[in-house]
């Protein structure tokens, strides 16, 4: 019956690729929910910094310092406190004070740009290309020195076994399976989603971010503190920073390379503009994205029968790749639908300047 | 500190005299002045904390140690000082490609995309040409690494001039798309046989002949003479005239006649330019071939070039030497002092920390520099939020 629907010409080849899709995604879901986690992290630090205004192209740079910061730290830790986990999922007393040292290190980063951005007013970009050098220079330079004595790693967070029956469940049972069979930093990813989300559209703090990242002028005349906001909003996008690099060294793996991050954080960037600068849909994106490679690698070792595995192998693998950059610039040049950001975003903030234009127009 | 007029006071006792060149000069170059000091105090300052790393105890010697080895390897010798000049030349290239933008108001982060770009059609033609005299290959490799900068360049601009992409969004992600270009590229149809990696085959009738010492190709008098090019076309051609207007006020310029759309496409694509011919001295000059994995930081060492060098092609050539130079010492830091070159990264950032926080130099000199020109280190770009094409 089925084969009857692949026979059809051009059509079949997309009725195949869904077959396969459905065929695939529950074996490779895992890999791809992996892999989306930073990303999705990281954006959710950029929805943090954008919503309010303030531009961050340093959510590379903040990654890689927590990534590096979390590994040394819980590795320096592993040496004094007791390595038995304390707790569910691998949880050693190690592993968690270096999972708060990178959160904390995130988050000084993240004033750093809040002071550079809302302060000093300088261009935000600018800001973000500083943090981005920076980071790549110090842990680069602190990694070398510190592997010359090669320091034992502090091994890492361990998946939560999610029941077994969840699998069971027809149709998304395989999803949910997958998306909770994650270690604490997946697991928390999932709950800030869901709750920023909600906090972005429903409480006085979203409404309030939205009013200042989209005219900050307007919020300030109805009592916000638009300078104090935007610094809370920053140093608290600093967290998921510091959770997407705790991430990469302390429960995707355990150990630091210089420049891990591999441009994940500018994936990132990429999965908030697609997501439209919300927390589930970058979270959608960000599986999106990772998905792309996935197939890939599917592809590659059982491609699909006939003429449609004939055309995925064909395709090379950079472009499954580069797919996710080039989505952003479509969004972005409103070909297919448009992707809009927060009308003040990258504007500084000054008071002043609207003093002086009441008096101007009083 | 007492060649620096205040500014805040009136006029009077100068009266409308504008001040001597040497006079603004000194006053330009005061802040990068002291931001560079700064930031050799806090990498000295890292470099004593972290001594018991390199050397098991407290070492306050090091950073001296390290500095020294850094100026050693940069200018102690004749071929330090090619080397350096070898550094130099891509950086200042690709920071003028930066510079040319910040002054049409334009963020261009795309210099690394474009750098590479340069590099692979350079690279691909310089394989090509591989049976035709130097004469001719040189300059087809050279003008297929310029076209692919200039191509490159043009993608952002066109985006940003029509659908209204903002260009430091549109130029990130084109920077990942170029790498997987050149992978795609290097390691299928242009790979070359009989290398150990995935890379081209080596360029040969189209490398650049070494002038000086062991490595000074003629790329090096490429950036020397894009300098007083670029500073003529900015401060003495109309089209300059029109890329200075529309980075100021772009509204002005519109309602002067000119055509925004049109300068901000042309503005981006000759940044490509000057980043892609950037790209074709280093393959063509250093390198000889194009890796598939290529790994290179000077499009985003370009940005603080020209911030550096306040987006001034005068500025931005010593600034470029001044970056070459610690890329060129790093190694003889490493070899002698066991300082990671990794260090370069952290003074180049911390410089660029205390142009942009100028306020904290203000605050530590006393001194009141120009502010003027630093205007670029303002918000360059203005809002991202409005997605409007450029009228």
């Amino acid at each position: 019956m089925i084969e009857v629907l692949y026979g059809i010409p051009v059509l079949g080849l997309l009725f195949q690729f869904v077959g396969y899709l459905i065929e695939v995604l529950p074996i490779i879901a895992p890999t791809i929910i992996g892999a989306a986690t930073p990303i999705a992290l990281g954006a959710m630090c950029g929805f943090m910094n954008e919503r309010s205004g303030v531009v961050n192209i340093g959510i590379e740079g903040m990654m890689l310092t927590a990534a590096f910061v979390a590994w040394w730290v819980a590795s320096l830790s592993a040496q004094l406190l007791p390595g038995d986990p304390i707790g569910p999922m691998g949880m050693s007393p190690a592993l968690l004070v270096g999972l708060v040292a990178a959160i904390g290190a995130a988050m000084l980063v993240s004033l750093v740009h809040a002071w550079l951005s809302i302060t000093v007013r300088a261009d935000q970009i600018i800001s973000g290309v500083i943090i981005n050098i920076f980071a790549v220079g110090i842990t680069g330079y602190l990694n070398l020195l510190i592997s010359r004595s090669a320091p034992p790693s502090a091994g890492q967070f361990r998946a939560w076994d999610a029941p077994a029956f969840l699998a069971d469940i027809p149709v998304i049972g395989w999803l949910l399976h997958a998306l909770l069979s994650q270690g604490p930093i997946g697991l928390s990813l999932l709950v800030a989603v869901i709750v920023m989300q909600v906090l972005l559209f429903r409480s006085r703090w979203g409404l309030r971010t939205r009013a200042v990242g989209e005219h900050p002028e307007a919020a300030e005349t109805v009592g916000i503190d638009v300078v104090a906001l935007r610094y809370r909003n920053v140093i608290l996008g600093g967290v998921f920073a510091g959770l997407a690099g705790a991430y990469l060294t302390i429960e995707f793996g355990n150990s630091f390379q210089g420049e891990m991050t591999n441009g994940r954080g500018f994936i990132a960037l990429a999965a908030l503009i697609f997501g439209r600068w919300t927390p589930l849909g970058s979270f959608g994106a960000a599986l999106l994205f990772t998905a792309s490679e996935g197939i890939q690698r599917a592809v590659r070792f059982g491609p699909p029968e006939g003429a449609l595995g004939d055309f995925l192998s064909s395709v090379p693998t950079q472009f499954y790749s580069a797919l996710p950059y080039l989505i952003t610039i479509i969004i972005l040049a409103g070909v297919v639908g448009r992707s809009i950001a927060p009308a003040a975003d990258g504007r500084p903030y000054s008071r002043e300047k609207r003093e002086k234009r009441a008096k101007a127009s009083a | 500190m007492t060649d620096a007029p205040a500014q805040g006071e009136p006029m009077r006792e100068e009266g409308h005299r504008p001040p001597s060149t040497v006079t603004r000069l000194v006053r330009l170059g005061l802040l990068p002045a002291m931001a560079i000091l700064l930031a050799l105090v806090v990498g000295a300052v890292i470099m004593i904390a972290s001594s018991p790393l390199v050397s098991g105890s407290v070492d306050l010697g090091l950073p001296l140690t390290a500095y020294g080895a850094l100026v050693s390897g940069s200018f102690g010798s004749f071929d330090a000082i090619i080397n350096t000049l070898v550094q130099a030349t891509p950086l200042i290239l690709a920071g003028l490609a930066v510079g040319v933008g910040f002054k049409a108001g334009l963020f261009n982060i795309g210099a690394q995309g474009q750098f590479l770009m340069g590099g692979l059609a350079a690279a691909a033609v310089g394989v090509a040409t591989a049976g035709l005299p130097p004469i001719a290959a040189i300059p087809l490799a050279l003008m297929a690494g310029v076209a692919a900068g200039f191509a490159y360049g043009f993608i952002p601009g066109f985006l940003k001039a029509f659908t209204g992409a903002h260009e430091v969004v549109t130029t990130i992600m084109l920077n990942y798309v170029a790498i997987q270009i050149i992978a795609y590229v290097v390691s299928g149809p242009l790979r070359g046989e009989n290398v150990s990696f995935a890379r081209t085959e080596t360029i040969t009738s189209a490398a650049l002949p070494v002038l000086a010492g062991r490595n000074g190709h003629i790329g090096i008098a490429f950036a020397l003479v894009a300098v007083p090019i670029i500073a003529w076309l900015l401060f003495r051609s109309t089209l300059g005239f029109e890329i200075r207007t529309v980075g100021a006020n772009p509204e002005a310029a519109r309602y002067a006649g000119m055509r925004p759309r049109l300068l901000t496409i042309l503005t981006m694509a000759i940044s490509g330019l000057l980043a892609g011919l950037a790209g074709a001295t280093v393959i063509l000059g250093t390198v000889g071939h194009i890796p598939a994995a290529y790994a290179t930081g000077v499009g985003f060492d370009a940005i603080a070039v020209a911030l550096l060098g306040r987006s001034h092609p005068v500025g931005i050539l010593f600034a470029g030497l001044l970056f070459g130079a610690m890329r060129a010492g790093s190694g003889l830091m490493q070899i002698q002092a066991g300082i990671p070159v990794q260090m370069v990264n952290v003074l180049q950032a911390v410089i660029l920390f205390f142009l942009t926080a100028e306020v904290i130099v203000r605050y530590l000199f006393r001194v009141r520099a120009e502010t003027a020109e630093m205007s670029e280190l303002k918000t360059i770009t203005g809002s991202y939020g409005t997605g409007q094409a450029v009228k």
